[in-house]
């Protein structure tokens, strides 16, 4: 086993790891502390915050890669090891090799035959088109007829070791937070709920295919659950390239004014007058005729794939700063006319120590709603992106690929509905908790709203 | 009021000229003539012949910014800068790389795309001011928390699947109206109702949330109480007084939106196959013919800069408050 490291991986752990340092650091701030209070007093907050959480755990441990060795055959008498060329991720392991399993093309649901007819030899060895059996799908079976209560013995079976897994990681939980003050209740319920389909899913992935297979054959449910790294990392790595050129641009020119103010006003202004999407067209197939024109750049497929989703991050982060710039400015401008701003000139301290204890404590509220406002309409883009053709790389699971390959596969007949089904349903939640949970924190941290609240 | 509208289109003049260089270097310079050409060539047939052919024939065989070879102006007017960016000043889009006109594309495309949008910008203001009403009047209750959560629901669903949910149940499930496609005579209106219809929910989600704050806003107003303390009926209160005064900022926010309704929707139009700008568009991109991608660059330029004049127009004619200077 070799670890491989992908520049995404890197810089998914980079962000987690400072983000947990920057909350270490706030913790002892009473202020911030009231207002994270707040947030998670609501049982609605806890239930979106587990499953944000539930959906960045699942994307990070998809982000652990490595590439399996392959036995040596005996022949080759030699120490030397090598290794697939396919790269895994620890959550592929997890999943129980639920994406392995392939079948020749499509098929509904749990089904037991292939969704499309084939020319296949009966018991007596006459040549029939028919419905072929599936290959991973019920292969226990003596017969078909079997299935319900199969399923609905496995169903049972699975449910008691979820509640098992549940009881062991809940367990602890309940100990240490017994007394406190937060709902964490919902938080608990959440959490049995999301461990005890993921423990359903997963056996159950063993003997059927719970989503179907598309065109391909892969089965759906695993490139739903594959999407969900995409989705997070775009989600959070757009915005982490946007921060830093906002911030500065903004706190700079609310508090220099002048002429700095006039070139950042204009920088903005420029950018927000092109179309967004024109511009983000342009940007991805720029770089799409550079890497086609260089391409030994690249050792395996899965790194060139990457290197388009980090160009496709910094292309999202750098066309989309101009609003967080804007409102950073408009604040900043009213934070260096008060007291304490003239009081710190008074005193002849630096501009940098100003910029750096006065301003930027007091727009960080701004910067956070940002972040998780941006994190949900960036997942909502990718899909938008992805059926343009400017998305995610198509070898690179993505819920726009999914909708994109399966949109006109809905005038059939019957109909194939599973594909968009897997898709919608996983985006829908990540994006519904993630909106959820930004008006939470809107809430919370916006002054106006907690001013007009306290006097309401 | 007219020499600040003269002053802002003279300072619409610089963003425009940083508009065309930031689109120039995307396309130029990162990206060479020579690298087009030859994704624009495909890989087997790209030699050096074959390159220099297609920069003739497109116009890309000039120097970038200077042609020292020529004399006087035309050292700054021989340039492939002059030739594709500065020229878009005076609407002289140029052809597009498979050689048509692109100034007639747009102006016979620019149609179909607002027989689509504006009918979809005009009833889903109708809609959200509507449905925010009556969320408001039920303002601090079970109802008003409820439908608050059913708007960020529906915020949640990717634009993609209103229109896929759209098309699959309106017309293949209840074979109401066509899937897709356009005409220009006779019944218009059949193909026009599903993409509107698409249109209008897709944004009640996002619109009718907005506007329900603005409302709040306006209903915390000491106005209101005085005129809930004069006697006022609660209906009269919501028309009279609450929704006049929320009209301004609704009006003054969507104002921006308005031109770039001839740009028409990437997604509705490509979707339900309407020859309009949206879908000319999304041709561009992906058939990937930057003639094209430019001049519409510049025109969502121009667009988006007259819009935001407007909303500063529209904040003087519905807030007397208000002085431009």
């Amino acid at each position: 086993m070799k670890p491989v490291i992908l520049w995404s991986d890197a810089l998914i752990f980079l962000l987690v790891i400072s983000l947990a340092l920057f909350f270490w650091r706030l913790r002892r701030d009473p202020q911030t502390r009231e207002r994270w209070a707040e947030v998670f007093s609501s049982r609605l907050g806890m239930v979106a915050f587990t499953v944000i959480a539930a959906y960045i755990m699942v994307a990070l441990l998809d982000s652990l890669h490595f590439r399996r060795a392959l036995e040596n055959p005996e022949s080759l008498a030699t120490e030397e090891v090598f290794y697939d060329n396919k790269v895994t991720s620890v959550f592929d392991v997890l999943t129980g090799g639920m994406g392995e399993r392939f079948e020749r093309t499509y098929s509904a649901p749990f089904a037991l035959l292939s969704f499309e007819k084939e020319n296949i030899k009966d018991a007596d060895g006459r040549d029939i088109r028919d419905f072929p059996p599936l290959r991973h799908a019920g292969q226990h079976l003596s017969h078909p007829d079997e299935r319900a209560a199969d399923i609905l013995g496995k169903s049972v079976r699975a449910l008691l070791w979820g509640l098992l897994l549940c009881a062991l990681v809940i367990t602890p939980q309940w100990l240490l937070l017994r007394g406190s003050r937060f709902p964490w209740l919902a938080s608990w319920t959440t959490q049995a709920v999301i461990l005890c389909s993921a423990v359903w899913m997963v056996s159950l992935s063993r003997h059927y295919h719970i989503l179907g297979t598309d065109q391909g054959g892969a089965d759906v449910l695993f490139q739903s659950l594959k999407g969900i790294r995409t989705g997070v990392l775009l989600g959070t790595l757009a915005t982490l390239v946007m921060l830093p050129i906002a911030v500065t641009l903004g706190v700079m020119a609310g508090y220099f004014k002048g002429w700095v103010d006039d070139v950042v006003q204009y920088l903005y202004t420029t950018l927000s007058s092109i179309p967004g999407i024109l511009l983000i067209a342009a940007s991805v197939l720029l770089f799409q005729v550079y890497i086609d024109l260089n391409p030994d750049f690249f050792a395996v497929g899965m790194e060139k794939a990457d290197a388009k989703f980090i160009a496709l991050c910094f292309i999202l982060g750098v066309t989309s700063w101009s609003t967080l710039c804007r409102l950073i400015r408009a604040e900043t401008l009213k934070i260096s006319q008060l007291g304490y701003v003239q009081a710190a000139h008074a005193f002849g301290v630096s501009h940098t120590r100003i910029l750096g204890r006065h301003v930027l404590p007091n727009v960080v509220h701004i910067i956070l709603i940002t972040f998780v406002l941006d994190f949900s309409a960036l997942v909502l883009a990718e899909a938008v992106l992805s059926y343009i053709g400017v998305g995610v790389d198509p070898s690179m699971g993505s819920w726009g690929n999914m909708i994109n390959g399966a949109r006109s596969e809905l005038s059939r007949e019957p109909t194939i509905w599973w594909t968009l089904t897997g898709a919608f349903f996983f985006m829908f939640v990540l994006v519904l908790a993630a909106n959820l949970f930004s008006d939470l924190v809107r809430d919370a941290f916006d002054p106006r709203t907690s001013l007009r609240r306290a006097s309401a | 009021m007219f020499a600040y509208i003269v002053r802002r289109l003279i300072y619409a003049i610089p963003i425009l000229v940083g508009v065309n260089l930031l689109t120039f270097t995307l396309f130029f310079v990162v990206n060479s003539p020579d690298d087009m050409a030859a994704s624009q060539l495909g890989d087997k047939y790209v030699t050096p012949e074959a390159i220099e052919n297609w920069k003739q024939k497109n116009g890309y065989d000039k120097p970038l910014f200077l042609n020292p070879d020529a004399a006087g102006v035309a050292q700054i007017t021989d340039t492939i800068f002059f030739d594709k960016s500065v020229r878009l000043f005076a609407f002289d889009f140029g052809r597009s790389e498979s050689g048509r006109d692109i100034t007639t594309d747009v102006a016979t495309r620019m149609w179909p795309s607002l027989a689509v949008a504006l009918p979809t910008f005009l009833v889903g203001i109708g809609v959200n001011i509507c449905v925010a009403l009556m969320v408001v009047m039920f303002r601090g209750t079970r109802l008003d928390r409820g439908a608050v959560f059913v708007f960020v629901a529906l915020m949640s669903i990717s634009y993609l699947f209103y229109i896929i949910g759209g098309q699959f149940l309106v017309a293949k499930t209840w074979r109401l109206v066509p899937i897709s496609g356009f005409h220009t005579e006779g019944q218009v209106w059949k193909f026009l109702i599903l993409p509107v219809l698409v249109g209008v929910v897709a944004g009640i989600g996002a619109g009718a949330r907005w506007y329900r704050t603005l409302f709040l806003e306006e209903a915390n107003q000491d106005y209101v109480r005085t005129a809930r303390a004069k006697g006022c009926s609660e209906l009269s209160i919501l028309f009279r007084h609450i929704l006049p005064n929320a009209l301004i900022p609704i009006l003054t926010g969507v104002v921006v939106l308005i031109p770039s309704l001839f740009m028409g929707s990437l997604l509705i139009e490509s979707f339900f196959g309407i020859p309009g700008l949206g879908s000319y568009m999304l041709d561009a991109i992906n058939s990937q013919d930057f003639a094209i991608v430019r001049s519409m660059v510049f025109i969502g330029s121009i667009l988006y800069i007259i819009g935001l004049l407007l909303t500063d127009i529209s904040y003087t004619w519905a807030d007397p408050r208000v002085r431009l200077s």
